[in-house]
């Protein structure tokens, strides 16, 4: 299926007062092209979660999202540390989130777990070093 | 009850009147950790909550949440009830504790 439109974002590290302004906008856009109201809702979570982690972990990063005329794809890409264990990652109530974070409300351990619930599919792909993608899918 | 019945009841302080105050609120929902909230808060529902900051707002609009009260005296600061008044999310205030400002929707919606 060849792809209708293209939308990037960049995502500010270490800034939570600007936390979620790429799931937001893309959220809008979606409103815009009347997409129904439960698939916005799975992408903008899954979206969102995915942005905390790039600001909580990685230094910020690129989101792509795709919209095709099966679904909604959101690459996630960072250049951070990497995740170690992606089992424990994955874990509901997991987290490596420092204690700044958690004052904050975030560093609960449900961040990939709700992107999991939320998406159709999820991929990670994550080196040691060198950064992580997160490639999510929501079908129409 | 809709968004707008919860305002005129004055039940607890109006901060910021959304957009969407005709919508139904579905249930109560009380939680503090914003990444349960965003997995968990149901659709339209007054999240009761004492984390006052702008993350809230953001997990409120993604989540669809119909309102915020932010209990135990919490208040958000002036450039976040600004943010609310933008993106149109309707936001209250009140001295009372979670689980009371929880009972007294949940008996509204009986």
């Amino acid at each position: 299926m060849g792809n209708i439109m293209t939308y990037h974002y960049a995502v500010s590290p270490d800034d939570f007062t600007r936390a979620g302004e790429a799931s937001s906008n893309f959220k809008n856009v979606l409103k815009q092209l009347c997409v129904p109201p439960n698939i916005i809702r799975k992408v903008a979570i899954a979206m969102y979660e995915g942005e905390i982690n790039m600001v909580i972990h990685a230094n910020g990063g690129d989101i792509t999202v795709e919209i095709s005329s099966t679904g909604i794809t959101m690459i996630l890409k960072d250049v951070g540390p990497g995740i170690p264990d992606i089992d424990k990652a994955m874990q509901a109530g997991y987290s490596t989130a420092p204690d700044n974070i958690r004052t904050l409300g975030f560093g609960a351990g449900m961040g990939l777990p709700n992107m999991k619930k939320y998406t159709d599919e999820m991929t990670i792909e994550t080196e040691l070093g060198v950064g992580t993608t997160v490639t999510m899918v929501v079908y129409f | 009850m809709t968004i707008q019945e919860l305002m005129d009841s004055n039940l607890f302080t109006l901060v910021n009147a959304g957009d969407d105050t005709d919508a139904q609120i579905t249930t109560p929902f009380c939680c503090d950790l914003l990444s349960i909230a965003m997995g968990r808060a149901p659709e339209k529902c007054a999240w009761i909550t004492v984390m006052a900051n702008v993350n809230t707002l953001a997990v409120a609009s993604l989540a669809d949440c119909g309102c915020i009260i932010l209990a135990e005296g919490t208040a958000f600061d002036e450039a976040t009830n600004g943010k609310a008044a933008a993106q149109g999310i309707t936001v209250f205030t009140t001295d009372m504790p979670v689980f009371e400002a929880a009972l007294a929707i949940w008996q509204k919606l009986q």
